[in-house]
């Protein structure tokens, strides 16, 4: 589904919307997500100065993002981390094959990374008969059901307990049918303890991690990260380069932020702070750590000094929680790793205007996300800046496929509409014709389409101009 | 494209472009944490854990091996982990002698010793440090207590001084930084590992322990 040319959105938002059942479970999960944010932060002001602070650690290492790369890569190294780079995700995918053939491993158990469904990870290495494992449990389930993650954070939040129930009884054996969610667990837990202890290699994501020191940070609620990055011999860590910050001393605010914003969690069961593979005398941790930077179009961002704002991004997953849109269709709707408002903003920016630019008009742009945005990313801006970008903009533009979206039809609408605000005669007689006709026209092509979903509006037979000309101006 | 290459082009880019200096937090605005008095400490940490289905035994410091005592047999378990490197390791082994509980001190190599590690029952750990603000246990393994100790088996007994208690995350960062390097691994630790990823439904024990007993020793 990922990075298909021939993605539909219109008909994705259609199917979506004729699935009522995946309508339920987003209503019922993301109500339930917005209800415990707001619980663990009932407090207006302090989450304000939280806002503010974490906005200001992230852009404060934003704007020293090449030195802080430069200075996390040099403490890794010193603490026994091996550090690579690459530009891409296949690039990303072949450094990691390559570390797993050094060390002939063919079973990969893999802790919850976003960065590797943008890569296409699972896939790549399935090609080249590496097991990859999820062991994030709605990563599992999803991975059983051939399917992508639907929310950032809750990976199988599209499907119900009954759902999970068949695809446990189909796909694992002897798994008997279930609803019970702690049976589910147990299943999941039996299967998954397994393969942790015989895993030749681990991988996972990184929250943050800390230039200063050196240190990958992993936030988690289930235990599957400790156990991908501390039992396999080794750990492979993969991070997008927006993920440092500059000191241990930036983490609680973020903490605190990504947490909350996620789950409504003061803080998660694990915080895990990886800053070096097992040291001389240490009896386990795994003997080799490497990390894996991932650019893969976040230089491209960069270099935008208004859309950079979005490498700001921790991926807390409260826009989508908040959007109206993304609570009725779900993440599959958006056919891209990020859905929501921020998947609306990154995706075209990642994979071009021409291919994914449709999904910012996804939105009312009634600013929900931004006001819950822990980052304050100011997303409705985005997304109408991404929308004007599918037109065109002048010189300097980074975005991919900028202008692609610019139609004959409509530069020459423009242009029409253009002339006739220019010539005032011309204006009225159209403007009076219109009142006259204006209930009559025929809703055909793209009016059917505009009035599908929305009333037309009546037409006055008389302008405001000209009702000014003939009454004046009451002044009361 | 080798590694080498794609850091020269990535930072390359990134240099290229200079983003305006760093932005400032007016000072109204910046958060920070509030911080406890020692006697809050114990009490809001004690809260938080327990909201989190931590279980929390306390006990004067003086008798925290009858406690000791009194928990395991309570809780029964047929193997207990332990780190020989533990403060409390040479009581634990004579405690263990005289119980049901059979000890097994994680003396070799995770190689040698993971797959008796997945089979037993509980394991005790020592803790670095409590921190009020958020409920958590700062564990810092070491060669003398290793990483998955506190991970792998399916009950976990924490033992935390109520003097190691700070007050916030914070407070508790700075310490582990001060130091030249950071330990190789520090893990904070809120409760049992628990999950909500079907329904949203609470789960817990899903990959990590079901049951965290801290014993407080005040
Ligand atoms: S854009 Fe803001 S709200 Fe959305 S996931 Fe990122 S940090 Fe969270």
């Amino acid at each position: 589904m990922h990075n298909d040319p021939h993605f539909d959105f219109t008909a994705s938002l259609e199917k979506a919307l004729a699935d009522p059942q995946l309508g339920e479970n987003f209503k019922n999960a993301m109500t339930g997500l917005r209800g415990k944010r707001l619980a663990i932060f009932p407090d207006a002001d302090e989450l304000a100065k939280l806002r503010a602070t974490g906005k200001a650690v992230k852009a404060r290492a934003l704007s020293k993002l090449p030195e802080l790369l430069v200075r996390l890569e040099a403490n890794c190294v010193k603490n026994g981390i091996r550090v690579h780079w690459a530009q891409t995700g296949e690039e990303a995918n072949a450094m990691i094959l390559d570390i797993l053939r050094a060390h002939g491993a063919t079973r990969l158990v893999k802790g919850k990374s976003m960065a590797s469904e943008e890569t296409g990870l699972n896939h790549y290495l399935e090609k080249h008969d590496v097991e990859a494992l999820e062991t994030d449990l709605g990563e599992f389930i999803i991975q059983l059901d051939g399917e992508t993650p639907s929310h950032i954070i809750v990976p199988a939040v599209h499907k119900n307990k009954k759902q999970v129930a068949e695809t446990f009884h189909r796909h694992l054996p002897g798994a008997p049918y279930t609803e019970d969610v702690q049976e589910l667990n147990a299943m999941a837990r039996k299967t998954l303890r397994e393969k942790f202890r015989t895993a030749h290699a681990g991988l996972s994501g990184v929250n943050f991690a800390v230039a200063e020191t050196g240190t990958l940070v992993l936030v988690e609620n289930e235990g599957n990260g400790r156990m991908c990055t501390h039992v396999p011999p080794v750990h492979i860590a993969l991070m997008g380069i927006d993920k440092v910050v500059e000191n241990l001393s930036d983490l609680p605010p973020l903490l605190r932020l990504l947490t909350g914003s996620a789950t409504g969690q003061l803080m998660t069961t694990y915080l895990n702070c990886i800053t070096s593979p097992r040291r001389e005398g240490e009896k386990d941790g795994p003997k080799e750590v490497h990390l894996v930077l991932l650019d893969n179009g976040r230089t491209r961002l960069f270099a935008d000094p208004q859309l950079s704002a979005g490498l700001r991004c921790i991926r807390c997953g409260a826009c989508m929680n908040n959007c109206p849109v993304y609570v009725r269709v779900g993440g599959h709707a958006y056919g891209s790793v990020y859905p929501g408002p921020i998947g609306s903003v990154l995706t075209p920016q990642f994979e071009g205007i021409d291919a994914k630019g449709d999904l910012a008009g996804a939105s009312s742009l009634c600013g929900a996300c931004e006001e819950v945005c822990p980052v304050l990313i100011p997303l409705a801006e985005h997304l109408r800046r991404i929308r004007a970008e599918g037109q065109g903009c002048p010189d300097t533009c980074h975005v991919r496929g900028c202008g692609s979206k610019r139609t004959l039809a409509e530069t020459l609408a423009w242009k029409a509409w253009a002339f006739l605000e220019s010539n005032p005669w011309l204006r009225e007689r159209l403007l009076r014709l219109a009142g006259l006709l204006g209930d009559r026209i025929p809703a055909v092509g793209p009016l059917k389409a505009w009035t599908s979903a929305r009333t037309t509006p009546k037409l006055a037979p008389k302008s405001l101009r000209q009702l000014v000309r003939e009454e004046g101006i009451r002044h009361e | 494209m080798s590694s080498q290459d794609a850091r020269e082009q990535i930072l390359s880019r990134l240099g290229a472009h200079k983003p305006g200096p760093p932005p400032t937090v007016a000072p109204h605005l910046a958060w920070s944490a509030p911080v406890l008095a020692p006697a809050e400490r114990t009490a809001s940490l004690v809260k938080r854990m327990e909201a989190m289905r931590a279980e929390i035994r306390r006990t004067p410091e003086k008798k925290w091996k009858e406690a000791l005592a009194q928990l395991l047999t309570d809780k029964g378990p047929a193997t207990l982990a332990y780190g020989p490197g533990a403060w409390f390791a040479k009581d634990l082994k004579t405690l263990l002698a005289k119980s049901n509980t059979e000890a097994k001190p994680y003396a070799e190599d995770a190689e040698h010793f993971r797959d008796t590690l997945f089979g037993t029952a509980a394991s005790i750990t020592s803790v670095q440090a409590g921190i009020a603000e958020t409920g958590a246990l700062v564990l810092i393994p070491g060669p003398g207590e290793p990483r998955l100790l506190s991970l792998v088996p399916p009950v976990h007994i924490a033992v935390l001084r109520a003097s190691d208690i700070v007050s916030t995350l914070a407070e508790a960062l700075e310490t582990l930084s001060s130091g030249t390097t950071m330990a190789s691994n520090v893990v904070l630790v809120t409760g049992p590992s628990k999950t909500a990823d079907i329904e949203l439904t609470l789960a817990f024990g899903v990959h990590g322990p079901k049951e965290v007993v801290v014993l407080l020793l005040e």
